[in-house]
């Protein structure tokens, strides 16, 4: 037994990690949202295309057990006091789908980027928090050269009900992002039936 | 004593069964041009797929539980590189991007590390507890201070 280093000398109170999810289709911005408002330059974190419940001494799967990654990025904000809170774009193709679960598990809230381009790309994201009962809101990432359209437009034609807010914003820039974000915990709390002082009115 | 023993019919011993051929993997697949890079990720855990102890969340944060130990039998390089990114609090999110290992390999040693005691760690709330308001004005003040 290896007599351990002075333990307990530095125990100290650990922060509680909080997560919110970016998602969309491929190529809408989401990695750009997370390095606006991230403190540190974007991270990518990787996790194996695996099925982890094939045993160790299962040979037959293997060669299918240890082949490739799907990456995700990731930024992190440190809250004052003890929180952290970490913003992850999910990964675009839908093939990795199934790492959702993963990233979606214990998130406080989700943004769903839009393109109005390519609208139908955020279907997915919108059905996938739906059904999992997340709260999210939808942020139309304005780019340049992209036909305008109304809000209430984009809502009828995302098929959305009338609870679920729905924005314009600049993924480049930390303002918009910071609006977003803040609409959706506002949004999460009175999805989780929690009640602040009146919010300030919500202006696009 | 040896009892007595009746004369075998056999001149040979009876000869052990052969282990069965091992079949060919008639289903050897390769990646397509779009998979992720080729990895060995449980070489550095021995093989191991899952911590021995802890979940380690994407966000479980994580930080050292004592100083920096010289090298320590039974702990590789990437359990001490581990070790030097814990001394400030980090999630294992971090330690992923950072060690550039996937997150199921980083889950493996991290656990080795919480076994003997050289980490401690936090998980987050589970979704079913996210109904303190403090965490939603701590977030929003957070935000508005960015």
């Amino acid at each position: 037994m290896v007599s351990g280093p002075s333990r307990g000398v530095r125990a100290r109170r650990l922060p509680t990690a909080v997560k919110i999810v970016i998602a969309g289709g491929f190529g809408v911005g989401k990695t750009t949202m997370v390095g606006t408002v991230s403190e540190t330059r974007p991270l990518r974190t990787e996790e194996l295309l695996t099925d982890q419940s094939i045993g160790v001494d299962d040979i037959a799967g293997v060669e299918r057990k240890s082949t490739t990654t799907v990456a995700m990025d990731f930024g992190r904000i440190t809250m004052r006091d003890e929180y952290v809170l970490y913003l992850f774009g999910t990964p675009g193709q839908e093939r990795f789908w199934f790492m959702w679960d993963e990233v979606a598990l214990g998130a406080l809230g989700a943004v769903v980027l839009a393109d109005t381009r390519r609208l139908s790309d955020c279907f997915p994201s919108v059905d996938y928090f739906e059904r999992r009962g997340t709260p999210f809101v939808v942020a139309v990432n304005c780019f340049e050269g992209a036909q305008r359209y109304d809000l209430q437009e984009i809502q009828m034609a995302l098929n959305l009900g009338p609870k679920v807010p729905v924005m314009l914003c600049d993924a480049r820039r930390v303002e918009s992002c910071k609006k977003v974000l803040i609409d959706l915990v506002l949004h999460a709390m009175k999805f989780r039936g929690l009640t602040e002082e009146p919010a300030e009115p919500q202006k696009a | 004593m040896m009892p007595p023993e009746d004369p075998s019919p056999d001149l040979w011993p009876e000869t052990p069964p052969l282990p069965p051929a091992p079949e060919p993997d008639t289903h050897e697949r390769w990646l397509d041009d779009q998979a992720g890079p080729m990895v060995r990720p449980y070489v550095m855990t021995s093989g191991r797929i899952e911590p021995t102890r802890g979940k380690f969340d994407l966000i479980t944060l994580v930080v050292a539980a004592g100083p920096e130990p010289d090298t320590v039998i039974g702990l590789g390089p990437e359990h001490l590189a581990l070790i030097r990114l814990c001394q400030n609090v980090i999630s294992v999110a971090e330690l992923t991007g950072h060690l550039n290992l996937p997150v199921a390999t980083v889950r493996v040693l991290l656990g080795d590390l919480l076994d003997k005691g050289f980490v401690s760690m936090q998980e987050p709330e589970p979704e079913a507890d996210m109904h303190d308001i403090r965490l939603y004005k701590a977030v929003i003040d957070g935000l508005r201070a960015l």
